[in-house]
């Protein structure tokens, strides 16, 4: 029954008190017949699938995901050679190829993308940078969802002294240039193995991308907390940590969903931008901000060793907007009509 | 373990102060009335009277800062609950006092279901299991008559409307045997075919389970129908206390007769509402003197310049005024 399921329907009864006497409180004639109803997430996907962008950069971004996952190794088992294989033994092979073009200069399907400067597959590397990019973008998020969450939550729920002494720590992290201290942090623990790097390079990212979840999260909190719901669970003996994290975090995860989704692409810019400037990943591994810092030394002579790393990671970075902002639509629909 | 004279709680002399940018708000400043087992005690007054401090004094919920619960004692079954660690007074929250808030709209969390709230109450003070909980919590919905209780608690409370979410609240209320349920405007946010509703089912779950009732208002007819015992509260102070029988035959305040008089008569002819002049004091700056003075009808010149005394009128009748007697007087009533 449309009644039961729709939430204006509330606002109806204060607007028409005529209408809420004859149907109002038990409504009789649905409760028979009362079907499960839409939670808000099941609404919000609803209003997601309404919105065609949204529904591309879904799309793009599921197959740029499940390319970079099961790319490699699709490619391994049907050609044989990994991302970081060099043809060393045959010095023919050890150049870069145009896009579909085989050793000889004849048309093949063993490069799609061509080769880099050593020979190595082009696609192969940019899916293996995918991975890591993605990684690095989605992990990061992970990371700044954790303590941006609950830093955020606790300073706005406990309010006052606590508050004051948390969040202007953050402002004096925000007030660092955070690119200049992540260059800094890299180059100051520049590790020797390239995992070693990677990991430092999450460390870097997670301690600043953190800060603006941590002041959503913490402005949410504000507003929500003194509202009804909240007293009432306090007045049922319901302790502070869990009103946080049962009560109020929940009621937040609309701003915070669309954050991190928001937040993916930029994380995944900064670690393009740092392996670009050489303080990222390092070979073998690859990104797209590697990949790219390497296209763009043969710019002149090999343009497709730019264009596949920067076209594959500007399709992504789209998707993951336009993901984003039709995350916000559908979860805060107020917001559009403003 | 009830205290001799069957007294439940006992509030002495309480204070709660509002330190805010404007001065030092006395929202509630000396209050002292008690309450009996299974007894309704009605606590009438304008918005910004104190009512609903008291009451969240009583439970320790004043936020704070800015306000602070500055002296006073609330003695509940022997305990003085202003005295209690707060691990031990949220054990008594839900557990023993539970309240009823004003706006259903707003008091359910919106991303929880309606089972999931009411199994918190239990899992949390009775210690049971998810499934015990679930069917407690079903079978409190069916105790506050919500039709298909079982399908209905796995909705959002979007989707219930104003008065099964106030029935929701009373079925949370009541779900741990509370010794006392403080209502706090419980009908004010619902029509008038569900405010009777709502009041006659805490009517009767008070009749079953001999909860003790506070119920606040600022609608005397729902006092008329529910107390025993009322409080008029004016600008953080009680100012007239007495049976609720009495209270209407024979006010004992000029505030009282106000308000009194403010009840829409339906059978009057129409004609134009009476209503107090003047507005509330800004309890921040009150002026010495009897705080309702300047829109009080028989104001004489002490009024102005000296606080009025508590005059105990009869048995169980107080009120504060310079002129209790007269007042008690002219509605019939022979001051003891």
């Amino acid at each position: 029954m449309a009644t039961g399921k729709n939430p204006d329907h509330d606002e109806l009864i204060h607007i028409a008190p005529e209408m809420a006497v004859a149907e109002a409180d038990v409504r009789p004639e649905e409760a028979g017949e009362f079907v499960r109803g839409t939670s808000l997430w099941r609404d919000a996907w609803r209003r997601l699938l309404k919105n065609k962008l949204a529904v591309f950069g879904l799309i793009v971004v599921i197959i740029i995901t499940i390319a970079s996952l099961a790319g490699p190794t699709v490619i391994k088992r049907t050609f044989g050679f990994t991302a970081d294989y060099i043809p060393s033994q045959d010095i023919r092979m050890a150049q870069s190829f145009p896009p579909f073009t085989g050793p000889d200069g004849e048309f093949s399907w063993l490069h799609p993308m061509g080769t880099d400067n050593l020979g190595r597959d082009q696609l192969a590397r940019v899916l293996q940078g995918g991975q890591i990019s993605l990684f690095v973008g989605i992990i990061a998020t992970l990371v700044s969802l954790l303590i941006g969450v609950t830093y955020g939550a606790i300073a706005g729920y406990f309010g006052g002294r606590i508050d004051n002494v948390m969040m202007r720590l953050v402002d004096v992290l925000y007030s660092l240039p955070y690119v200049i201290l992540v260059i800094v942090l890299l180059s100051m623990f520049r590790s020797q193995t390239p995992r070693g790097q990677l990991t430092l390079l999450f460390v870097a990212i997670g301690s600043v991308s953190w800060l603006t979840m941590a002041r959503i999260v913490r402005g949410q909190i504000l507003s929500l907390k003194n509202q009804e719901f909240v007293l009432a669970a306090r007045a049922t003996g319901v302790s502070g940590g869990r009103i946080i994290f049962r009560h109020l975090i929940p009621n937040t995860l609309g701003p915070v969903i669309v954050y991190a989704t928001l937040s993916i692409p930029q994380i995944m810019l900064t670690e393009a931008f740092l392996s670009f400037l050489g303080f990222g990943v390092q070979a073998p591994l690859s990104s797209w901000g590697s990949l790219a810092a390497e296209g763009v030394q043969n710019i002149g002579i090999f343009p497709w060793q730019l264009i596949f790393p920067g076209v594959t990671m500007a399709l992504t970075l789209f998707s993951l907007n336009f993901l984003g902002d039709g995350l916000r639509d559908a979860l805060d629909p107020q917001m559009r009509t403003v | 373990m009830s205290s001799v004279d069957g007294n439940l709680l006992e509030v002495k002399n309480l204070r709660t102060y509002f330190d805010t940018e404007d001065g030092m708000v006395k929202a509630v400043d000396g209050i002292s009335f008690q309450l009996k087992r299974g007894e309704t005690l009605g606590i009438v007054g304008e918005s910004g009277s104190g009512k609903s401090v008291t009451n969240l004094s009583i439970i320790r919920l004043v936020p704070d800062p800015p306000g602070k619960i500055i002296s006073g004692e609330v003695i509940f079954n022997n305990t003085d609950l202003l005295m209690l660690p707060s691990e031990a007074i949220r054990k008594i929250r839900g557990r023993r006092i539970a309240m009823i808030f004003q706006d259903p709209m707003t008091s359910l969390n919106p991303f929880m279901k309606i089972s999931r709230q009411l199994m918190e109450m239990t899992e949390l003070h009775l210690g049971h299991t998810k499934a015990q909980a679930y069917d407690h919590a079903i079978k409190m919905l069916e105790t506050v008559g919500i039709p298909d209780a079982r399908t209905r608690a796995d909705s959002y409370p979007h989707e219930f409307s104003g008065g099964m979410r106030q029935r929701v609240m009373i079925a949370m209320a009541l779900s741990c045997e509370p010794e006392l349920l403080i209502a706090d405007e419980p009908t004010t946010a619902l029509d008038v075919t569900i405010q009777a509703q709502i009041l006659e089912l805490i009517k009767t779950l008070k009749r079953e389970t001999g909860t003790s009732v506070i119920l606040i208002t600022h609608d005397l007819g729902v006092v008329a129908g529910m107390t025993d015992h009322v409080i008029v509260m004016y600008a953080g102070k009680i100012f007239e206390q007495a049976p609720t029988t009495e209270l209407f035959s024979k006010p004992g305040n000029p505030y009282t007769k106000g308000l009194l008089r403010s009840v829409p008569d339906p059978t009057a002819e129409q004609g134009k509402l009476y209503q107090i002049p003047g507005l509330p004091p800004d309890v921040a700056h009150l002026k010495p003197g009897c705080p309702f003075a300047p829109r009080c009808d028989r104001v004489e010149e002490i009024c102005h310049k000296e606080f009025p005394p508590f005059v105990q009128l009869n048995a169980d009748h107080y009120s504060l005024c310079h002129f209790a007697r007269e007042v008690y007087a002219d509605s019939g009533g022979t001051p003891a």
